[in-house]
């Protein structure tokens, strides 16, 4: 059976360039950074060439580039650098959105409990925030501002450089995590008005366990790891060298492939939602045009998420769900409740999540098999019958 | 390791006694698609006896194999053998559910349960 992965959202296959990057460091300058002979000093040659690589990716200066173990590592320390420089001010209001990561949204409830007032904006149905939500939220009081540039489960790219314009008038520091958007879609952090950017190397073909946090200049962070002066005393620890190499490598690559697969992808992804669309009380999540190229998201009404992930893996097909199931809590995705669906439809969601490897083949096998799947499991799912027979109300 | 064992995974892909029975003589619902989980049972009872049960089920995939391997242990049984069935014996009889899945079998036996009591009602019988 040919499988066919689907789910490029949660993690992407490394490139043959980054691994080979990846192994050429590990077999040949496998030197402490730290230390001053050659071998050493190799290693750390390699790290400050990939900061170069990282920075020029996004328009930024190197200094402005802190390697971490990857985007929710950068997210902690961005929210919380943030935060701390705000409080030396006397400002202690943190904004963010209703859809953002866990490593976004618990640190932001973290700093609640140390005594910061937070404000969490809706967004509207197609999963977008309001630029003048973004406007009235901010006080004279406010530190912080993050908005993530593409969501991870809906895909939507929310109006960042609109709203770095706004926190820019408003001298308030403005952070996006840009996980699922770096190397996918063109980041310019001068342009788009961002103070503090995440990122993290595993979703555009890199390793896992590496990311970055882009800084602008003059911003204090506070070290989230103490120890050794390692990413100029921000980021204490040995540096994972094999992963900083590779994750250059594969951004690299990535910044290059970008126009052409986002085209690629583009057109695979709109006929992959044509596809979806016709099966009956079934709906895209998110914006159908500002989406990220690689994401496509439904709920399908009468069925559950996780047993429609099972037969599909039995189709050789790899997605993931915002069902409850699939995360062992009792409440679907939080994204999905944001834009406004209901519990009952949420537990019916997929995403699917192409690369710029998916095929047309892929694409047409995934419609028939999610077709199949889905009238399968409506067969004998009581709450579609309760829906067919009239004695409950279609949502979708 | 994969999720489920190779039994839940069977009667997942495979589930045993899925419809209806028009002329049911219990029936029992329960859960909520709040949380993303229904079981309705379908008894058909003749002389004390399950002469043919069936199911719908909407939910996880161990929430269908819950469901299925429940309909397998009470099939052709005498109500007293129903009344004792428990969620541990249908987890068991799939060798095992994760913990944080063990209210699938939990919602199999109230399922069985709800559908006797629906019988005892529409038969006046006494439990």
């Amino acid at each position: 059976m040919n499988r066919i992965y689907l789910d490029n959202a949660a993690t992407t296959k490394m490139s043959e360039k980054a691994i080979e990057t990846m192994t050429a460091c590990m077999r040949e300058s496998f030197g402490n950074p730290s230390s001053l002979y050659g071998l050493g000093q190799q290693a750390k040659d390699i790290i400050e060439e990939a900061r170069v690589a990282v920075a020029s990716a996004i328009n930024a200066s190197p200094k402005e580039i802190f390697f971490t173990s990857g985007g929710s590592e950068a997210d902690n320390q961005a929210i919380i650098s943030a935060a701390n420089i705000g409080r030396r001010k006397g400002k202690t209001h943190l904004v963010t959105t209703s859809i953002e990561h866990h490593a976004v949204l618990h640190t932001f409830k973290k700093l609640e409990k140390e005594g910061f007032e937070i404000t969490i904006l809706p967004v509207n149905s197609n999963g977008i925030v309001d630029l003048d939500e973004v406007k009235n939220a901010i006080t004279d009081k406010t530190a912080l501002v993050s908005v993530m540039y593409a969501n991870n489960e809906i895909g939507t790219i929310q109006p960042i450089r609109e709203i770095g314009a706004i926190c820019r008038e408003k001298g308030v520091l403005f952070h996006t995590d840009a996980v699922q958007a770096v190397g996918h879609i063109p980041i310019d952090v001068q342009s788009d008005n961002v103070d503090l950017l995440s990122s993290s190397a595993h979703k555009f073909h890199g390793p896992k366990g590496v990311g970055f946090l882009y800084a602008k200049k003059g911003i204090v962070l506070t070290n989230i790891i103490e120890g050794g002066a390692q990413e100029r005393g921000k980021r204490a620890g040995t540096e994972n060298v094999p992963g900083i190499a590779a994750m250059a490598a594969a951004l690299t690559e990535s910044i290059e492939k970008m126009d052409d697969a986002a085209k690629r992808e583009t057109l695979l992804r709109d006929r992959l939602i044509k596809g979806l669309s016709q099966i009956s009380h079934s709906a895209l999540n998110g914006d159908a045009i500002r989406r990220l190229p690689g994401n496509v998201s439904f709920c399908f009404e009468g069925i559950e998420g996780e047993s429609l992930l099972l037969l599909l893996d039995d189709k050789g097909i790899c997605g993931s769900s915002g069902s409850a199931c699939t995360s062992g809590s009792l409440d679907p995705s939080h994204v999905l409740l944001a834009i406004g669906r209901v519990h009952d439809v949420a537990h019916g969601s997929l995403r699917l999540s192409l690369s710029e490897e998916t095929t047309e083949q892929e694409i047409d096998f995934a419609i028939e098999a999610v077709s199949d799947v889905v009238n399968h499991l409506r067969s004998f799912s009581p709450v579609w019958r309760d829906l067919t027979e009239g004695k409950t109300k279609f949502i979708l | 390791m994969a999720l489920y064992s190779e039994k839940v995974m069977d009667h997942f892909r495979n589930p045993r006694n899925v419809g209806v029975i028009e002329d049911a003589n219990g029936v029992g619902e329960v859960g909520n698609a709040r949380c993303g989980d229904i079981m309705k049972m379908y008894l058909k009872i003749e002389d004390d006896v399950v002469k043919d049960v069936k199911f719908e089920t909407f939910g996880c995939g161990s929430a269908i194999a819950s469901s299925s391997m429940a309909t397998e242990l009470i099939k052709g049984k005498p109500l007293s053998e129903v009344k004792q069935l428990t969620n541990e014996a249908v987890a068991e009889a799939l060798d095992g559910l994760p913990a944080y899945k063990m209210h699938c079998s939990v919602l199999a036996e109230e399922a069985i349960q709800a559908a006797l009591e629906d019988y005892y009602k529409k038969t006046n019988k006494k439990d």
